[in-house]
């Protein structure tokens, strides 16, 4: 592949020193059908850092979520427009298998989903095995490093074993976290990991991206806008399927640039 | 950077998931490879007779081996007053029974009676049949049909003696087959009819058989007669049971009394037995109208099912 | 109306009942070691028994489970994972009709397909009838399994970089397992008890078949052609024969059920 000259960078409505995008998206839209979802967003997200995306139902937070690790190409009506690159390889490029983009951005879902008929070490490992890594002591390198990182490991240490599914509700979003950390990937796509958790389980997961971020980018959608506003470092808020603002938190939630950001964040709609 | 080595270098095309596609869709495609063969080996093996008697075979009324001369008319009449009989019987009691699976029965009762009814399904025919000879016609013989013979002896159709095996015995040992599964899927429909219909009825006073008969039935309406056309199909191909107890003659008579013959149980009797070419012709020609009514009579109660509840019924048989 | 419908209720449940009862009667008492181990013994004696119909019943089902199942087991693969398309519906549409095909007329197709080029029955083709019965039925039980696998999980594998291939068999077939188990138990134990189609096919046989290509006794023949028999001892072995083909039936039925107590297992039993 041709290498491509460097894109103009979007700065955030601050100026920010020594920012390394990890994705830089130009111009992306997507819609399924008819039904355009999202319209025109240019955004780069920074590397090793957490970049929230927030806005109300509806406003394609999610779709665009899904658009970074290809994951619309499941739904076979899905259509999409736009460059989006990983640390400057182009994740559409004709030649660029969808398998792979995943297995450098991987995904905690909404539901905590870990495989029900495999147990907990298993599940950690399954992305691993099912692409060709069988070495017993690197599997159980990496599942002691993953779990550690998900902040499981002292939990679980004595019953790998047992099935993945008798954990708590909370305990099973952080084995998912750990399952998709094993294949070491380079961003971390969350959405909205702890929407189905309680207050407890809830803070364990945000002191776990603070923690995570240190090695790698996050990017996690939520409508809970304290979460955000605890948590991250950058903001986008979007809106009816464009993107109206971009910034650090601090910024987009004490001192908007645009009136629409202004009333989401203060609760005068959402 | 990242392991598993996956830069993002220009990749093959994944061989596994194109192997696994095709392999998938070709194990699919024999769906149609089955319909293509039973539509051509039937097709095929009735070209003779189909030649010989054209169009007559539909209506002619004999069936003479020795001589060589077939028509189907005495086995179609068979099948379709066989089935007749047993919808007369099955279908009251298949709804009834459903509307009291559903609606009326106690809690604790309904999940053993389904249980027990889902097993009937699974009783083999030639079990049926079994009992069919040795129990069932032995006792209507004794029991049934003097009774009928003398309350509705008026009627041409109850006329006669009978040595047990007969038309009217068919019809009842069908109606014990098709009953479970027009049943269950009556059971399906009635269950899929949205709570707020009976909250509706009751809402505005009705009583209990009020809402049943008012916000369920009516509504349902469309899917209980799926129901009842899928065990018409299925009553059309049974052979086993009525082979055992339908006296195979093929003759046309009003009285059910007499032993009849139908489409299926001819070609298990004959089928081994026929000799020459024209007489297997003739069978072969025999299973193509079988297979066509009840294709039609399948096809038809399909449709009927899947456009009137969407996922909540699925129709299988 | 409650007990004019509870009446109808004990209707339908009478005949198993009665079938139960006088299967018992007749035919328990006949079921002695003689009755599993001999061959049945030349017309019109007393005596012997079904040792080859049971031996060929089993023959004639592992015939059926290697020609139906992965047949129908991919190919509900493919109706399920690589649905939405206009081909898939016609596939299920035919898939259901030929479920209500007469199994005399497989019979009869599959005498032209098999008998007539091999000049005469074999355990093969009844083999091959009972398992071309078997793959629609086996297909659509499949499908419906797999559909039961929430689509969180296949998402979540994908997003783990696994290929599609990989997350169906590896992930959501094995999720699936205890379902397709147990649709192809019960396809199988509703072609173990069918006669029709075997009449021309394996055509039965009063001694022990030694090659796949000569005919073979299967206990539902056996029933029949005892049944019809004018000998009193042949009756009394057709009860016992068709008790023994019952509780086989009744108990792979009744088995699944308690395999299949969690909500991903249970295919829609209506489906045979």
């Amino acid at each position: 592949m041709a290498a491509t000259p460097p894109l103009k960078p979007i700065h955030p409505t601050e100026p920010a020193t020594g920012i390394v995008p990890a994705l830089t998206v130009r111009d992306l839209s997507i819609s399924f059908g008819k039904n355009k979802v999202l319209k025109n967003v240019s955004i780069d997200i920074a590397a090793k850092s957490v970049t929230a995306i927030i806005g109300p139902s509806g406003c394609g937070k999610s779709t665009f979520l899904r658009a970074l690790n290809r994951l619309h190409e499941l739904t076979p009506e899905a259509r999409m427009e736009g460059d989006i690159r990983l640390f400057g390889d182009d994740i559409y490029a004709r030649n660029v298998e969808p398998v792979l983009v995943r297995r450098r951005v991987g995904m905690v879902f909404q539901k905590s989903n870990p495989f029900p008929t495999m147990s907990i070490a298993e599940n950690v490992t399954v992305g691993l095995r099912l692409n060709g890594v069988h070495d017993k002591k690197t599997l159980a390198e990496r599942t002691e490093q993953s779990l550690t990182m998900a902040a499981l490991w002292d939990e679980v240490k004595d019953r790998l074993n047992a099935p993945a599914i008798s954990l708590s509700g909370g305990q099973q979003q952080r084995l998912c976290i750990a399952r998709a950390l094993a294949v070491k990937p380079n961003v971390l796509l969350m959405d909205e990991p702890a929407s189905a958790l309680d207050p407890l389980a809830t803070a364990k997961i945000e002191e776990l991206i603070v923690d995570l971020k240190k090695e790698y980018t996050i990017v996690i959608v939520t409508h809970n806008m304290q979460q955000a506003a605890r948590s991250s470092d950058f903001a986008a808020f979007f809106y009816l399927g464009e993107l109206v603002e971009f910034g650090t938190t601090t910024k987009i939630f004490t001192n908007p640039v645009q009136k629409r950001t202004e009333d989401y964040v203060t609760g005068r709609f959402g | 950077m990242n392991e598993a080595g996956t830069t993002l270098k220009p990749a093959s095309r994944q061989f596994g998931d194109r192997v696994f596609r095709w392999l998938t869709l070709a194990m699919a495609l024999a769906i149609f490879v089955l319909v293509a063969l039973i539509g051509s080996e039937l097709a095929l093996g009735a070209r003779l007779s189909m030649h010989q008697f054209g169009w007559h075979f539909l209506v002619s009324n004999d069936w003479d081996p020795v001589n060589d001369f077939y028509g189907a008319l005495p086995f179609i009449f068979g099948t379709l007053v066989s089935s007749a009989i047993a919808l007369v019987i099955a279908v009251p009691i298949s709804i009834a029974t459903a509307v009291y699976l559903t609606e009326l029965a106690p809690q604790w009762l309904r999940q053993p009676l389904v249980i027990f009814i889902e097993l009937l399904a699974a009783v083999p025919s030639v079990i049926l049949g079994l009992w069919g000879i040795f129990v069932m016609v032995p006792w209507l013989h004794i029991h049934l049909f003097p009774w009928l013979r003398t309350t509705l002896g008026f009627l041409p159709f109850f006329q006669g003696t009978d040595y047990g095996p007969c038309m009217l015995a068919a019809g009842i040992i069908v109606a014990i087959m098709i009953i479970p599964i027009i049943t269950s899927v009556a059971r399906e429909i009635l269950r899929s009819v949205p709570g707020l219909q009976r909250e509706a009825a009751y809402a505005l006073g009705a009583t209990r058989w009020e809402v049943t008969r008012i916000a369920v039935l009516s509504y349902a309406k469309k899917g209980l007669f799926g129901a009842v056309i899928l065990g018409l199909g299925r009553a059309l191909g049974e052979t086993m049971a009525v082979t055992m107890v339908i006296g195979n003659a093929p003759q046309i008579v009003a009285s059910l009394f007499k032993p009849g013959y139908t489409l299926a149980s001819v070609i298990a009797n004959e089928f081994n037995e026929a000799t020459g070419q024209l007489y297997p012709s003739a069978l072969f020609e025999l299973g193509l109208v079988l297979l066509g009514v009840t294709v039609v009579v399948n096809i038809f109660a399909q449709l009927l099912l899947k456009t009137f509840a969407g996922p909540a019924v699925k129709p299988q048989h | 109306m409650q007990s004019l419908t509870f009446v109808c209720a004990l209707l339908v449940v009478l005949p198993l009942v009665m079938v139960f009862y006088h299967l018992l009667r007749e035919g328990f008492s006949s079921l002695n070691w003689n009755f599993f181990t001999q061959l049945p013994k030349a017309v019109g004696e007393k005596g012997g028994g079904m040792a080859n119909a049971i031996v060929g019943t089993f023959i004639l089902l592992i015939q059926a489970a290697l020609l139906g199942v992965p047949v129908g087991v991919l190919g509900g693969i493919y109706l399920s994972e690589y649905g939405g398309t206009k081909l898939n519906w016609w596939i299920r549409f035919a898939a259901d009709i030929l479920n209500g095909v007469p199994s005399i007329t497989w019979g009869i197709v599959v005498y032209a397909l098999m008998v007539i080029p091999m000049h005469g029955s074999s355990a093969l083709a009844g083999g091959v009838v009972l398992g071309m019965m078997m793959i629609p039925l086996v297909m659509r039980t499949t499908e419906e399994v797999l559909q039961l696998v929430p689509a969180g999980y296949r998402e979540a594998a994908y997003a783990l970089g696994i290929a599609k291939w990989k997350t169906i068999v590896k992930i959501v077939l094995r999720t699936a397992m205890k379902g397709i188990v147990t649709g192809v138990l019960l396809a199988l134990a509703r072609v173990a008890g069918e006669t029709a189609p075997l009449l021309f096919t394996a055509l039965g046989n009063l001694g022990w078949t030694h090659h796949l290509t000569e005919p073979i006794a299967a206990i539902p023949l056996q029933i029949f052609n005892y049944a019809i028999s004018p000998y009193d001892d042949w009756h009394r072995q057709a009860w016992a024969g068709a008790f023994v083909l019952l509780m086989l039936v009744l108990a792979v039925n009744v088995g699944v059920r308690f395999l299949t107590r969690d909500r991903l297992a249970k295919p829609n039993s209506r489906t045979l």
